[in-house]
């Protein structure tokens, strides 16, 4: 067989890599793209989109479970609930074929061409690939690793059987009586928030002391709360050992020492994702690596000339729209345009109940950088919108420069905060003030009166407060 | 108070526009009647505005260098009443007194307020910080202070264009709230404000205005349209310098020393009676050549504002003594800036001469439309064969530009060799055929 030639060989079509190849095609350059799966990677098929469409399906469950109860304030009753997983979990794929085939159609347009196949690099410029025993040699004159990250597994909870991945349970086609998850991320509460909605008794075990330990407390006390209420239980500072033998439990073990057994039928590990670096001879190209992670510069240049590096397997946060980004740079780099990664900020949003969305600096990256700070907070408790959507838990946060009133951080705690995070990244990108979010209209009645409520709070003068 | 708007008055025939050289007063200056607004410049002559009326500047119709259009708003004056157009009609002063300008059209706008300088825009917000500087920062010393490593606040558009331009965004002070960069920061280093960091080898910039722009633009103007051609000729000039020797010596009281110059002038209208082509324009848009029967030779002349060529009109009627005197007086003109328009347009023919500066030989430039200038070089003792001997011998030579277009080699050298005949035997000159 002859060699393939490009200029642009993309290894991986996740979000940043098939992003990466679409923008190059655009841009005239001749690239390929290598996927071992199915185009969209991680994100499009078992992540993000999958996940998303779970959350969804499991609050419409549970609303109309809700309305089956005496406690249903809003005068709508329905006689009983019931979910097919199965039929569900059918939506959710359809769902995603419907993107991987947009993508495949999106990178056919960009004139890509897509390969399928494991790679295997020979040397900087030239990629072995792998389909069905067929070898075929690619010769490129730039590389993109773009091979994304996978769920860690834990030595003692080997995946398989009752012990599942977040890819694993997202296509899960039955309820679980009790589930365990070990990891207190945003994906384990996630799923487990899915698998509480639809049913199961959920324990969340985390090792630190509290969930989502890299987010302030202020931000996580309220989520805790919702959890309880959902009747989600959550052991911190505990630590899993393992099966029970019978394969029936999982063995944890408390804060003082003592052991425990969980209940349980099924088991999650949500313990991270580490990168893909290896098993396809990435290490004989002797990059220098930043922990587990390929070390890149601000162009995303590894430190092998014409090797580029984007997404999860560049280090954290390990986020589909961070590696979107990258990948739209290097690919007008590979054009010969100039550019550099000189974002503010990267927007990131915890599809838990309530919705968490954090961008830019907290109170106390703030403080910590030695900056002098000035903080708004408007709940939702004062937003109307919020009431009429049942939902009035939660609040805006603006971090703000005490000197010149410049945005430094948003976040928010909220359901249906997640779609604010736009507003968030453009105030910080553009560099507004706190003047500038409180002198602009925010439509009414929205939960984005909120946002122009925190400006105002921290400038001293909130109206609903 | 009325608002007295002074426009820009005819200062010259057939002039469209002309450039604005000079501002004597700036906005926020009380004027008197009659007292001088600006100048401008025309071709030939730098016309100055004066005011029609007393009261107070509030608005300049241009900068320095700018071409106004004759009839448009050159300046606002503040006035008090009405502002009606005063009694005295003013007058523009022309340079000289060589022509007269029709005097500025006055419009009245009772109702116009005085637009607000940009400095004193109202403040957007009352905000318990710094305000933005007022003015363009040129040092990234102003807005606030940032921390070691903090990143330049700037919107990702402004930020990319930096890039790409080449900018090191933390070398500018932003203006925009928070001391953000805006997109007017990056117009305002870009247009040059840079050039005030710091630098190894400083660079002075000089806007090309006023009479320096005219020379330009002649000058490429005649380079580039005409294909020069330019002969140099040894002139003996033994004789002509005893003769000028002499007639200085006897001259009489009051005339003035003659220089080489009125003999070459004469020499070169003799010469030019016998080749009329070349006291000529070359219309070469209408492709018509234009001989003339007068001889008015244009004289080169430095002036501390550069170069301007003076004309001897009628050299054909001239004796020496008037050449010589005409010279002087014209030099005299141009120099001191008197010079009327008419005294510096309507040559036919030029002569440069650098006098003791004038080297060997030089290439002179054609003064467009003319078609051939002649240059004069430095006069010198050199050794002369004479066919059995060394002699000393005053040299001088001529350097000779001619338009190839429409003077053909023969032509020239006919001319060049005319010319050193009638310098090497000046009774020649005077002879009649």
């Amino acid at each position: 067989m002859t060699d393939l030639r490009c200029k642009l060989l993309v290894i991986g079509a996740g979000p940043g890599g098939y992003v990466c190849a679409i923008r190059a095609g655009q841009l005239g350059v001749d690239t390929i793209i290598v996927e071992r799966a199915s185009l969209g990677g991680t994100c499009l098929n078992i992540g993000c989109i999958p996940s998303k469409a779970l959350i969804h399906a499991a609050d419409e469950f549970s609303k109309v479970a809700a309305a089956a109860s005496a406690s249903a304030h809003l005068g709508i009753s329905a006689p009983g609930a019931s979910i097919d997983l199965k039929a569900t979990i059918d939506w959710k794929d359809a769902i995603v074929h419907r993107l991987t085939t947009g993508v495949g159609a999106l990178l056919k347009k960009a004139g890509v061409r897509v390969v399928k196949g494991n790679a295997e690099f020979l040397d900087g410029k030239t990629v072995e690939l792998e389909f069905e025993g067929n070898r075929q040699r690619i010769v490129a004159e730039t590389i993109v690793i773009a091979t994304g990250a996978e769920p860690v597994e834990l030595p003692f909870l080997p995946f398989g059987g009752p012990v599942m991945s977040s890819t694993t349970a997202l296509s899960r086609q039955t309820v679980p009586q009790q589930l365990v998850v070990v990891g207190g991320g945003y994906i384990g509460l996630e799923i487990g928030t899915v698998f509480r909605k639809l049913g199961a008794s959920v324990t969340i075990v985390e090792a630190a002391s509290r969930i989502l330990p890299q987010y302030d407390a202020e931000l996580t006390k309220p989520l805790l709360q919702r959890l309880k209420t959902l009747g989600i239980d959550v052991k911190a500072e505990c630590r899993a050992q393992g099966l029970q033998s019978d394969g029936k439990g999982l063995v944890i073990t408390l804060k003082d020492g003592d052991e425990q057994v969980l209940p349980a039928d099924a088991v999650l590990v949500t313990v991270g994702r580490r990168p893909v670096t290896q098993g396809f001879g990435l290490e004989g190209l002797k990059l220098t690596m930043s922990g587990p992670f390929v070390e890149i510069d601000a162009m995303c240049r590894t430190s092998m000339r014409g090797v580029f590096a984007i997404g999860d397997v560049t280090g954290e946060p390990m986020l589909a729209h961070r590696a979107m980004a990258q990948g739209e740079m290097v690919a007008e780099i590979v054009a010969g345009k100039k550019r550099i990664w000189d974002k503010v900020a990267i927007p990131a949003i915890c599809f838990t109940d309530p919705e968490l969305v954090t961008v830019g600096q907290s109170p106390d990256e703030a403080k910590n950088a030695g900056i002098e700070t000035k903080i708004g907070t408007f709940p939702f408790r004062g937003n109307g919108r919020a009431m009429t959507l049942e939902r009035d838990d939660g609040f805006v946060r603006i971090v703000a420069r005490a000197d010149n009133h410049l945005v430094l951080g948003i976040q928010a705690l909220g359901q249906g905060v997640a779609e604010l995070a736009s507003a968030f990244g453009l105030a910080l990108e553009m560099g507004a003030r706190l003047e500038d979010i409180a002198a602009t209209i925010h439509a009414h009645p929205s939960l984005g009166e909120a946002v122009q409520e925190a400006a105002l709070s921290g400038l001293g003068h909130a109206i609903h407060f | 108070m009325g608002i007295v708007t002074v426009k820009l008055p005819d200062v010259g025939e057939g002039i469209a526009e002309a450039e604005l050289v000079e501002w004597s007063v700036k906005v926020g200056d009380l004027v008197r009647e009659d007292q001088i607004l600006a100048a401008v410049m025309t071709d030939k002559a730098t016309v100055e505005i004066p005011s029609p009326v007393e009261g107070k500047v509030i608005w300049l119709g241009g900068e320095i260098g700018q071409q106004l259009a004759i009839g448009g708003n050159l300046i606002r004056i503040e006035v008090e009443g009405a502002g009606e157009a005063s009694d005295v009609p003013p007058q523009s002063h022309i340079d000289a007194g060589a022509g007269q300008a029709s005097a500025p059209e006055i419009q009245t706008d009772r109702s116009a307020p005085p637009s607000a300088p940009p400095g004193e825009a109202p403040a957007a917000l009352a905000m318990p910080v710094r305000s933005p500087a007022p003015a363009w920062p040129v040092a990234p010393s102003q807005g606030p202070i940032r921390l070691a490593g903090e990143k330049p606040l700037a919107s990702p558009s402004v930020r990319q264009r930096a890039l790409s331009a080449g900018i090191d965004l933390r070398r500018l002070a932003g203006t925009g709230p928070a001391g953000r960069i805006t997109h007017e920061d990056v117009d305002h280093f870009l247009a040059g404000s840079h050039a005030s960091l710091p630098r190894q080898a400083e660079v002075r910039e000089t806007k090309v205005i006023g009479l320096r722009r005219k020379i330009a633009e002649r000058m490429s103007n005649a380079k580039r349209r005409i294909p020069h051609i330019t002969i140099v000729e040894e002139i003996d000039v033994t004789a002509l310098e005893a003769l000028r020797e002499q007639l200085n010596s006897e001259r009489s009281a009051g005339r003035p020393k003659l220089t080489v110059l009125p003999f070459l002038m004469a020499a070169m209208v003799r010469a030019l009676q016998e080749q009329p082509g070349l006291n000529a324009h070359f219309d070469d848009e209408n492709d018509v050549i234009r001989e003339f029967s007068a001889v008015h030779i244009g004289i080169a002349t430095q002036t501390k504002g550069g170069l301007l060529v003076p004309v001897v009109r009628h050299s054909e009627h001239l004796s020496l003594w008037d050449s010589g005197s005409e010279l002087t007086r014209l030099a005299e003109a141009a120099r001191n800036g008197t010079a009327s328009r008419d005294e510096l347009s309507g040559s036919t023919i030029t002569i440069s001469s650098l006098g003791p500066l004038g080297a060997i030989a030089t290439t002179p430039i054609i003064n467009h439309p003319e078609v051939a200038i002649v240059g004069v070089n430095r006069m010198e003792v050199r050794p002369k064969w004479d066919g059995s001997e060394f002699v000393p011998r005053k040299m001088m030579n001529l350097s000779s530009s001619f338009d190839h277009r429409v003077i053909d080699g023969w032509d020239a050298a006919v001319f060049v060799k005319r010319l050193k005949t009638l310098l090497e035997t000046p009774a020649l000159i005077f002879v009649e055929k």
